[in-house]
């Protein structure tokens, strides 16, 4: 018989928890038996991401709105089918196009985890086109910045010099 | 074939002890998820979509372009593996446990340095892996990028102005970049200044875990710090960011270790000299202990106090000893208390044999 807690190994071990005068018998491997048991001591395993995440998710997808009686039925992805109900659970989103599909919901959500909405970062060579050099702009006038408050007109020239550049592939 | 030689050494790149700073920072690592445009996230994909990401990328890492800059990545199904072969990879770090679930839909692209992995169908389509010795954060990102780039080249990412790479999880959104250091700690264990240091550190938007990743726990005195937040900085901001702490955290390990040898040396050598002594002459010897002692015996090492063994050795033995790779090494499934016997027999090998060198 296999272990009912990983799936892998045989069971060698049938641990009985007896909780809240509830009993409960379970078929484990050595390993599984004793993680369990260090659980039930209050050596309590690092909350899993996921998980945390949704519980999160749980407040702003699944439960009702303020001052709503019941969860609206509308949200589904149009692409992939998933459903906010389904999203909430696992934590995990279904495809690319949800994040425009549950776009509103979802502000909230990207801003309390990360305190903001917008990426700032990498762009694709390929794919990224004229936002990649939008945002290559960005960073050189943040540099440019930095050197006129250093007062190294010298650099700020050529940064200005190359920013006009850029500008014209726009 | 490569893959068979990864699976049968113990050693690692990045466990070679190089780098700066490696007596404190065993290992930097960068990963960046990226996922396919017109496909559902992985825990979505039924089997023929699965196969379409694996010939995908498969195509991606076989261009004369990606083999001339990068080198000759090697695709492997997980299918194609033994149990124990993918448990290995696990245990080096080269995957993680969560590939190892629904294994049919999965594959894994290696180096046979074993420096970068790409995870292919985990929670995003592609989880891309650079893992180097000791502090070099900003190596492991320019042969992300560089690698990355090359990929895109060939694969349609979803991407967005402005939420950045789109991930399945959306804690990863944005740059799709987690950057981690492998810290050991036991001078800050030993002051019990650890959990001061450490929920400092949480408070800076850094995560600290275990060993293997998240939820697990800190065994070995073995830390990892990773940044927590993806979207609205640069990856060169979130570098840095972990980089200025991880220097922090190198200072208050030095200062603590520098602070035991001064005021409480007998204990430090006595502790450090038991830790060898039952690593050389125990005949049963759990991984949970293992790890305790390594970590012991590589304070002693890096603390000038145990001379004639590398630390790379300890690197070395803390793979070797792990319940798979011993079942490898011997060719068969083993018990517990078996694998307790054959992990003190190898251990004591290892150690004679360094010795004598």
């Amino acid at each position: 018989m296999e272990c009912e807690r990983c799936h892998e190994r045989p069971a060698t071990v049938h641990l009985t928890e007896i909780i809240n005068n509830q009993k409960r018998t379970m078929r484990l491997c050595e390993q599984c038996a004793r993680e369990v048991q260090a659980e039930s001591l209050g050596f309590l395993p690092q909350m899993n991401l996921h998980s945390f995440l949704a519980s999160l998710l749980h407040n702003e997808f699944g439960a009702p709105a303020f001052g709503q009686a019941v969860v609206p039925e509308r949200a589904r992805c149009s692409a992939c089918g998933i459903t906010e109900a389904q999203f909430a659970k696992r934590g995990l989103l279904g495809c690319a196009d949800c994040y425009h599909n549950f776009g509103d919901r979802l502000e909230p959500v990207l801003r309390r985890i990360h305190g903001t909405n917008r990426h700032t970062g990498k762009v694709p060579r390929r794919t990224g086109g004229k936002v990649r050099v939008a945002s290559q702009i960005e960073r050189l006038k943040a540099k440019l910045r930095e050197a006129i408050s250093r007062e190294e007109f010298e650099q700020a020239a050529q940064l200005r010099d190359k920013i006009r550049e850029l500008e014209k592939q726009l | 074939m490569a893959l068979k030689e990864i699976l049968n050494e113990a050693r690692s790149r990045w466990m070679d002890g190089q780098g700066t700073d490696s007596d404190i920072v065993i290992s930097s690592r960068i990963r960046v998820a990226r996922n396919l445009t017109n496909l559902p996230f992985p825990h979505l994909l039924n089997q023929e979509q699965a196969e379409r990401v694996i010939y995908a990328v498969k195509a991606a890492v076989e261009k004369r372009s990606l083999k001339e800059k990068i080198g000759v990545l090697e695709l492997t199904r997980l299918n194609e593996l033994t149990p124990v072969e993918r448990q290995i990879l696990v245990e080096k770090h080269l995957i993680s446990p969560d590939l190892l679930e629904d294994y049919q839909k999965k594959a894994v692209v290696l180096r046979d340095d074993e420096v970068i992995s790409i995870m292919i169908n985990e929670e995003d389509h592609l989880r891309i892996q650079c893992l180097l010795p000791g502090l070099q954060l900003k190596e492991a990102w320019e042969l992300i990028d560089r690698l990355d780039d090359e990929l895109e080249a060939a694969l349609d990412y979803a991407f967005d102005e402005r939420l950045g790479y789109l991930t399945a999880c959306p804690t990863n959104v944005g740059t799709g970049l987690r950057a981690s250091v492998m810290l050991h700690l036991p001078g800050l264990v030993l002051v019990k200044q650890i959990k001061n240091v450490l929920s400092a550190v949480a408070k800076l938007g850094l995560t600290v875990r275990g060993l293997y990743g998240e939820g697990t726990e800190a065994s070995g005195n073995l830390f990892q710090v990773s940044n927590q937040v993806t979207l609205g900085l640069t990856e060169e901001d979130i570098i840095t960011n972990l980089l200025s702490v991880t220097r922090q955290l190198i200072a208050q390990e030095r200062s603590a270790r520098a602070a035991l040898l001064k005021e409480s040396r007998e204990q430090l050598e006595d502790r450090v000299g038991r830790a060898y002594g039952l690593l050389k002459h125990s005949r049963l010897m759990s991984s949970e202990e293992a790890m305790r002692l390594f970590s012991d015996l590589r304070l002693g090492i890096d603390m000038g106090l145990i001379k004639k063994i590398p630390s790379s050795l300890v690197n070395e033995l803390i793979v070797l000893t792990r319940p798979a790779f011993l079942m490898k090494t011997l060719g068969k499934d083993l018990t517990p208390f078996e694998r307790d016997v054959y992990r003190s027999q190898l251990i004591r090998k290892k150690l004679s044999a360094a010795q004598q060198m």
